[in-house]
């Protein structure tokens, strides 16, 4: 099988960085994916770009689907938002993510 | 004043549930929300959506299944407090509680139960140096009485349609309007936005696009606030009052208050009934947390059965409970 698995490069809140593997096939998004790996993201809202406690920052122009209107909507809200944030929560898992790095901006 | 056997915090679809559980055992309920209407976020947020794991239903739309909830309570007459905050919880000698809400009301009862969802929605304050010394000061993140800004030099931040729509209108009452917005066009009505833009033209308001509100200074009370530029410079602008409009976020509030056990923004609880370490206080649906916790309704509406079991010692301390089927049963109306 091609590309069942994914590497994404993570940089948490303190500056701590590590790699994940993830199986494309996990149907999750990719705040779900962080959460199952500990990270310290609270995701209040379940997942409905509601309450941005799962901003993160997509590095190196790294090219991923443009957001929806919900999602801009919330970032266009947030002080703290660069032109590289996203919501995590917003963003499935695909092998279009192979190679990514993020960092994890989380609740304000 | 009220006085109710349970008094339920928060009006969603596990709150409603609640109250024909209990209903069952004969308790009164009294619902309290933030939300001006039943419902919490089905009816705020996704009223119109379908929703798919409802046991029996291959799909009900969100606003559907609180209207049909509140046809299945109806026979036990719960009673609402709409649009008001619980700000304080006092717990009594006799082990009963009484409640107070931002607007005064006050709910005495036996029985608290948190059902409050994601929390309520609160503004969302940024990360700007000095910005919490000077709430109150001039800092405010609403707009309740627009006059207080008459011939006022005003700062607003944020690009959304309240900031937008508030720009325009206290262009006319304000002295001076400077509006911060770190990007450099509005994702807001696009009406509103054009207009943002002639006034700016017009020179009646002072716009400052790909800034961002960085300090807040005064002495006492508000008097500049600093702006970073897109090269982080930080200049300064004179400023009676400072409104950062970034949106809303749901918190717990005043919940977190309460001695409850909290851990990252849920209250703990014990899944032998959905109690929290507080006698007399359960919380259930979205807002609990233990090992295992998925928030669906569903899980809630379970949460909501089990709570009434042991809700019943508190109410009718000399009574035993028989646990009864609706289809022995019926529903019996009180």
């Amino acid at each position: 099988m091609e590309n069942d698995l994914i590497n994404i490069t993570v940089e948490d809140q303190e500056g701590t960085v590590r790699d994940l593997e993830i199986p494309t096939d996990i149907s999750l998004s990719l705040m779900e994916v962080l959460k199952a790996s500990e990270y310290d993201i609270l995701a209040t809202c379940g997942g409905m770009a509601l309450c941005a406690t799962c901003h993160i920052q997509v590095l190196d122009d790294f090219e991923l689907p443009a957001p929806g209107d919900d999602e801009a909507d919330m970032l266009d809200t947030l002080h703290n938002a660069q032109s590289d944030s996203r919501l995590s929560c917003q963003i499935r898992i695909t092998s279009e993510l192979q190679g990514m790095r993020i960092k994890i901006i989380g609740a304000e | 004043m009220i006085n109710t056997d349970i008094c339920i915090i928060g009006a969603g679809p596990v709150g409603l549930f609640a109250v024909f559980e209990t209903g069952l055992l004969k308790m009164r309920c009294h619902l309290i929300d933030a939300l001006p209407q039943i419902g919490g976020q089905l009816s705020e947020i996704y009223p119109h959506k379908p929703i798919y794991d409802i046991p029996g239903y291959p799909t009900i739309k969100a606003q559907e299944l609180i209207d049909n909830q509140m046809e299945q309570i109806a026979p036990f007459h719960p009673t609402f407090t709409l649009g008001e905050r619980v700000e304080k919880l006092e717990k009594l000698e006799d082990g009963s509680f009484v409640l107070t809400s931002n607007e005064g009301t006050v709910i005495t009862c036996k029985v608290v139960v948190i059902a409050g969802g994601l929390g309520s929605f609160e503004p969302r304050k940024p990360a700007v140096i000095g910005l919490e010394d000077f709430e109150g000061k001039g800092v405010s993140y609403m707009i309740k009485n627009p006059e207080a800004y008459r011939d006022q030099k005003v700062v607003l931040a944020g690009g959304g349609d309240s900031a937008l729509d508030w720009t325009i209108f206290l262009a006319d009452i304000a002295k001076e309007v400077t509006l911060i917005h770190r990007s450099d066009s509005f994702r807001g009505a696009p009406d509103s936005a054009e207009k943002v833009f002639n006034l700016a033209s017009q020179g009646k308001i002072r716009l400052l696009l790909q800034c961002n509100l960085n300090s807040v200074h005064g002495n006492g009370k508000i008097n500049k606030v600093g702006v970073l530029d897109k090269s982080k410079n930080e200049s300064f602008i004179e400023a009676d009052s400072l409104i950062p409009l970034f949106g809303l976020s749901p918190k717990l509030g005043p919940i977190a208050e309460w001695g409850l056990n909290i851990d990252k923004s849920a209250i703990e609880v014990n899944t032998f009934d959905f109690s929290t370490n507080v006698e007399g206080i359960f919380a259930i649906g979205d807002i609990n947390t233990y090992p295992g916790k998925l928030k669906l309704i569903l899980c809630g509406y379970h949460e909501a059965a089990l709570m009434a079991q042991s809700a019943f010692k508190y109410v009718f301390p000399d009574q035993k409970l028989s646990f009864k089927y609706t289809t022995v049963n019926g529903i019996n109306e009180f």
